[in-house]
Formats: structure tokens, sequence, C-alpha cells
């Protein structure tokens, strides 16, 4: 690890906005601002709040093999992914483990954004990259892009703000993207994000990040947010932070992510298969997964962290918990935990080991927050 | 009235002969950020100076409180426990934590006292 940290294009900007900086894989990153982690959350879920996410990974994929390509490293439908649409999925590795999840959208041919633009998180980026060049380098291009940041603009105003800018962004629906001028500057902006809630990520050339933020700071509706509340977010919202709650050694199936698997992808399908560790997951998709990612709602008003070893009734250790906080909108404690088949039913109670004290926590089905996404 | 300070960034502040006052100074909300829940000791157990006397929680962070001095635990703040945001907006007030019955007035006069905290803080 360096002693240096990276630091984004809206570096200064946050200074200027009284940002707390810590160190997150590597850069110098906005934990909070001024008014604090839950005035941020819950700013983001009543208006909109704007988060700085450039140390996230934006890779390209030029060439007409490209989506085949990426399918030999992710079990996820790339072929058939119409222009201008936008999937989540994940690499995987041999023994049917998580190397990373990410974004995965298909530009408009002949916008400069490739045939197929990944963003992959900050402490996996340059593991993918090296992944993708040696297994699929001589199938298609991979260009990564650090010259340009990420901005995501996320709440039930965000569209409204954005509009302003260009009412373009409209037309969009979630997950699907395209080109779009915003304050003078050529972005690719999605519908999508982190937080549960309708919202944009926006690809903006690092030179014209901070203007943009200006212009978007302007808008009434919008104030800034940090990592701090982006976590206590999706969170509620029950998405995965990898290195948390999905890693190497879980598979898609335990953590509960099969829906991200498309059925030409399944035993059965017209492309099964050929993808890392697809026997293990197939296994896991029949039913052999031994554990599965569930949601907790404590019983009693305190935090359950990461960490945090659940046992039964009588004291057996089942797992351990691997995100937790007392979430400020949904204002009970919440966690995420792997737990054994048996244990992981909705309204099962297992017991949180919390300083000597065993803190009942009832398996709840996720999000914890409804998704407000904008199907159109 | 006589507050000093302990370098966990906690005060404590003599009342009267029989309890003083026990909690977290600004420095510490601010670290912490938006408290969300406080464990508070039982009231009359004894602790030594430096044993865990309960823990304050904020969305992001735990962290220990520990007995500025020896003592009896004598009250503790129950508006705190219903409303944690008390020691965010209130930390050297209403946000208090506990009382206790001090039992080694020298472990309190060792404390640091406000010139010297102030010291510590402009160090950080």
């Amino acid at each position: 690890m360096s002693d240096t940290l990276q630091t984004t294009p809206l570096h200064d900007l946050h200074l200027r906005l009284g940002a707390r900086m810590v160190p997150f894989a590597g850069y110098s990153m906005p934990v909070q601002y001024g008014t604090g982690l839950v005035a941020e959350h819950k700013h983001c879920r009543s208006a909109a709040a704007l988060f700085d996410v450039s140390h996230m990974g934006q890779v390209l994929l030029h060439g007409a093999d490209a989506a085949a390509a990426l399918e030999t490293l992710v079990p996820v439908d790339i072929v058939e992914l119409g222009v201008g649409r936008q999937r989540y999925g994940f690499f995987t590795n041999t023994s049917g483990g998580l190397l990373d999840d990410l974004m995965i959208t298909r530009p408009p041919a002949g916008t400069g954004f490739g045939d197929l633009l990944l963003v992959v998180n900050a402490g996996c980026k340059d593991a993918d990259v090296q992944h993708m060049v040696t297994h699929i380098g001589h199938r298609c291009r991979v260009q990564a892009v650090p010259e340009r940041a990420l901005l995501a603009l996320q709440g039930p105003l965000a569209v409204a703000a954005l509009a302003r800018l260009n009412e373009g962004v409209c037309q969009l629906v979630f997950m699907s993207g395209g080109v779009f001028e915003l304050a003078g500057a050529p972005c690719f902006v999605t519908r999508s994000g982190y937080t549960g809630e309708d919202g944009f990520e926006i690809s903006v050339p690092a030179e014209r990040a901070e203007a943009l933020a200006a212009a978007l700071l302007a808008q009434p509706e919008v104030k800034p947010a940090g990592l701090g509340a982006r976590d206590t977010l999706r969170l509620e919202a029950g998405l995965c932070l990898y290195g948390h709650d999905i890693d190497a050694t879980t598979s898609p199936i335990e953590a509960g992510l099969n829906w991200a698997i498309q059925k030409v992808r399944r035993p059965g399908g017209a492309r099964a298969g050929h993808y890392p560790g697809a026997a293990t997951i197939e296994k896991h998709l029949a039913g052999a997964a031994p554990s599965k990612r569930v949601g907790l709602v404590g019983l009693e008003r305190v935090p359950v962290r990461e960490g945090t070893t659940l046992v039964d009734a009588h004291g057996h250790k089942l797992g351990t918990v691997t995100s937790g906080t007392l979430a400020p909108s949904v204002n009970q404690a919440i966690a995420m935990a792997y737990l054994p088949l048996d244990h992981a039913k909705p309204q099962h109670e297992v017991y949180a080991e919390v300083r000597g004290k065993r803190l009942p926590m009832r398996a709840t089905p996720m999000p914890f927050q409804p998704h407000r996404y904008f199907r159109g | 009235m006589t507050t000093m300070y302990t370098p966990d960034h906690e005060w404590i502040n003599i009342e009267d002969h029989e309890a003083a006052v026990v909690g977290i100074t600004p420095h510490a909300q601010d670290a912490l950020g938006d408290v969300v829940f406080v464990e508070l000791p039982e009231i009359g157990r004894t602790l030594k100076k430096g044993e865990i006397a309960g823990v304050v929680e904020s969305v992001k962070a735990a962290a220990d409180l520990y007995m500025p001095v020896s003592g009896e635990i004598v009250e503790v703040n129950e508006a705190l426990r219903a409303d944690p945001a008390l020691a965010n907006t209130d930390p050297m007030g209403n946000g208090w934590f506990f009382k206790v019955h001090i039992t080694e007035m020298a472990e309190f006069d060792q404390l640091m006292d406000t010139p010297a905290y102030d010291a510590l803080l402009k160090s950080l």
C-alpha cells in the first residue's frame, strides 16, 4: 500500500465544502460534510444528494467481440444487452466466488464510450483491468479511463435538478444511459445508483467535473453527501458492498444475486456456463448453496455492526454480520449476514452477541427501505 | 464548579460534594458524528478509573466510555438514553452521561484542567 493517497478531481471542492476526508481504497474521500451523515442520508431520501464516486474504476471495452468476450468472465447476458441499456454483473473466480461486482452499459455506437462501458469498485479496479487484459485482451481492447470523474446524483428530486441542465435526461429510465451535454461537457449519464432512490451516475471529463458539480450544487434540491451516507443508504436498500457482503469466498447464489444471472446463461440456456466457476454456481442454483445472505432487523434499538457473531437460541454460532448499522430512515438496527439455509427464512429469530449480551434479530426480506426507481 | 478532562475526551465536573457529572467533550462528539445509541452503567456499580463504564455509538462507529475516576455510579441520564443526539447538540450540558461519587479525589486532581485540555486539542 502506498503512503500517498490519490485525490479525485473534486478534492478542492470537498475541502471548500468543509468535508471530513478519510482514506478509502487508496483515495482521500469525503466521509461527510458539515451537516453530518444522518442529515445527508435523509436529504438523499427526500430531495437530492450529490456524491463524488470518482474513485471507482471506469473501463471501456472496444471491439465487435467485446460482449461475447466479457461473457467468458461474467455469468450475465451481455451479448443481448440492448443499446443504451445497463446491467448489473460480477466477475467470478474458478471456485464460484466473486472477484468484483460491476455495472455494464452498452453505449450508442460511435459516441466515444467504446462498445461496453464498465464501472467497477475502486479497490478492485487494477485487478479487474489485469483480469480482463489477461483473459479477453486478445478479443477486445481494454481501456481504463482514469481521466474521467464519476458523480452520483441520487434522490427523488434528482431528475428535476438534472433536467435543468439538460432536459433530455428525463427520457432515461432505470438501468439505461446515454450521452448528454451537461455544463458544457460531454457526459455519459445512466439512470441508476447505489441508494435505492431514483437518480443518475454521470461520467464527466476530469477537468469539467468541478464545474458540473458546482452547477448541480447550485440547484435548490441538491446538497453534497459523503461516503458515510452512501453506505447507510445502500445498506437500507439491501445492496451489497464488495469486500464486506460479497467477496472471493461467496457465490452469487449464496449472496442472493440469482436475479442477475439471466436464463440464457443458466443450464439449458443458449449460452449457458462458460464462465469461471460455472460448475459450482450451477450446483448452487440447483439448490446446493450451503448458506444465504439475509437481512436482519434488530428487535432492540442497538447497532449491530460488521463482524458481530450470530448465534441460535442455544448459543451455537450461525454466522457473522457482514454490514450493520442503526439505519437513519428505517430507524432500526439493520444488518446483513450469511446464515445456514434453515435459519435464513423470513421471521426466523437469531441472536447477535454484542458486549456479552444476546440481542434478538429477525430475518427480514430486503430491501429494508423500498426501492423507488423510475421505470417509466 | 471545576471541570477536568481526560485524554479520552471525556469531561468530569464536580457538581457538589456528593457527585461529579461525566460526559463527552465537543471534540469527541464531533469525531464520532451523529450519536444514535448510548449504553449507560448500572446505578450502584463501583468502577475503577479506566474501566469501561458504557458505550457511545454513532451511525459509523462505536466507542467505549471510560471511568475518568474511581467511584460509585449514583445516577444516569435517562434523557440521553431516550435521545442520544443530546450528546451532539449539548455535550457539556444536557448530553451528560452519568454521575459518580468519587472515592479518590486525588484521581480527579490529576486530570487535565481546561488550559491543559485545550493544549491537547491544539496538538491533535
